[in-house]
């Protein structure tokens, strides 16, 4: 008998032989959060196909909690999402130069160790 | 402990890990779609680990040789996996209804061993439970989609399940240290195994509005502990063992 394994049969296939190609157009896309450890944040991963709920889990599972730790996913309908337009990143133009809304900005070290030198002294 | 009875364990264990490992591997790369291809492969490769681990105990307790030798180097006789996971993956409606069957029986089987009086068994089968659950759950979710997704995906699974349920059954073929191993603590049989089966697959086959047919004891396919296989086995083997075979000292 000659191999079983259609990886090897298929390159026997006659000229014409294969059918009309199938897309998923009948799936759904899923927006895929993994979560590294219990308490922690989901990081959104990437997209899979599926049907159900169930079935973008179950996919999921393997294409995305497959390497490193995983200690739950979540599927979103890609449809629930909302989002702004592209064109309005105006909005969040000028935001990188109100530094005064970045901790860092605030130069307070010296202030803050002047005053634990004076509760030290206090003791 | 009787170490004929063990070793009868856990080749029948391993030989049926790794020959269903290799032929769902055979997926790979022609899978349905690609997050299904990945699923796949993925649990094709936890079953060639499963009977690594097994080949493993084997080797380093029992004095078999080493995994590699028994997994490639064996005469089909000598294996002693069931007829059913020789079967080729024929389509996906066959393969995943074989995911089926086959899964939940492994995974009432290594429940039944995590209270094994074989510590390493015990081990082991603690060790894959969380990856055989997520195999459960893969076939049993596809079942139910599949089972109740339109009238033509009903039919190829009902079809599928009629063509593998005798080839099932011949999973729980009785050994000949079955009472040994039973009263040793070891395992607790072939018999208990399988109605454990039956409770488990039925409310999943309910949920999927597939009928379990009925199969008389005479259909049920055996021979594969005792190392009688189907016509597939043999090429399997052929190209599982192609590679080691042109030099089977050869450092990798």
């Amino acid at each position: 008998m000659s191999s079983l394994d259609p990886r090897v049969n298929r390159l026997h296939l006659k000229e014409g032989a294969t059918g009309p190609v199938h897309t998923n157009s009948h799936l759904i896309t899923w927006e895929v959060f993994h979560q590294e450890k219990r308490g922690r944040q989901h990081v959104h991963v990437g997209v899979v196909h599926a049907s159900s709920p169930e079935m973008a889990l179950i996919v999921a599972k393997e294409a995305f909690g497959r390497r490193g730790k995983t200690a739950n996913l979540w599927v979103v309908k890609t449809e629930d999402v909302y989002t702004f337009q592209t064109e309005d990143e105006d909005m969040f133009e000028t935001t990188p130069e109100k530094t005064f809304r970045d901790p860092a900005d605030y130069k307070v070290r010296d202030r803050i160790e002047k005053f634990q030198k004076q509760q030290l002294q206090k003791v | 402990m009787n170490n004929e009875a063990l070793k009868d364990l856990l080749y029948k264990m391993a030989d049926d890990a790794l020959i269903i490992g290799h032929r769902n591997s055979e997926w790979t790369g022609i899978g349905p779609m690609l997050e299904e291809d990945l699923a796949f492969s993925s649990m094709a490769q936890d079953k060639i680990g499963h009977a690594k681990a097994l080949y493993q105990i084997l080797h380093e307790i029992l004095g078999e040789p080493e995994p590699d030798k028994v997994a490639f180097l064996r005469e089909e006789n000598r294996f002693k996996c069931c007829q059913f996971v020789e079967l080729p993956i024929g389509e996906y409606d066959f393969s995943l209804v074989r995911q089926f069957l086959f899964d939940h029986a492994e995974a009432v089987r290594y429940d039944m061993l995590t209270s094994s009086s074989f510590q390493p068994l015990a081990l082991l089968a603690k060790k894959v439970k969380g990856e055989i659950k997520y195999h459960v759950m893969h076939a049993d979710t596809f079942l139910k989609q599949l089972g109740t997704g339109n009238e033509e995906s009903h039919a190829r699974m009902q079809s599928a399940l009629n063509y593998a349920m005798p080839y099932a059954l011949g999973i729980f073929e009785k050994g000949p240290f079955e009472n040994e191993l039973i009263q040793q603590g070891v395992f607790a049989g072939e018999e208990a195994a399988k109605n454990k089966w039956l409770e488990k697959i039925a409310p999943v086959l309910q949920a999927a509005g597939l009928q379990l047919p009925e199969i008389s004891d005479d259909k049920i396919i055996y021979g594969g502990r005792k190392g009688f296989h189907s016509e597939y086995l043999k090429p399997l083997l052929d190209e599982m063992c192609e590679v080691v075979r042109l030099d089977p000292v050869a450092e990798w």
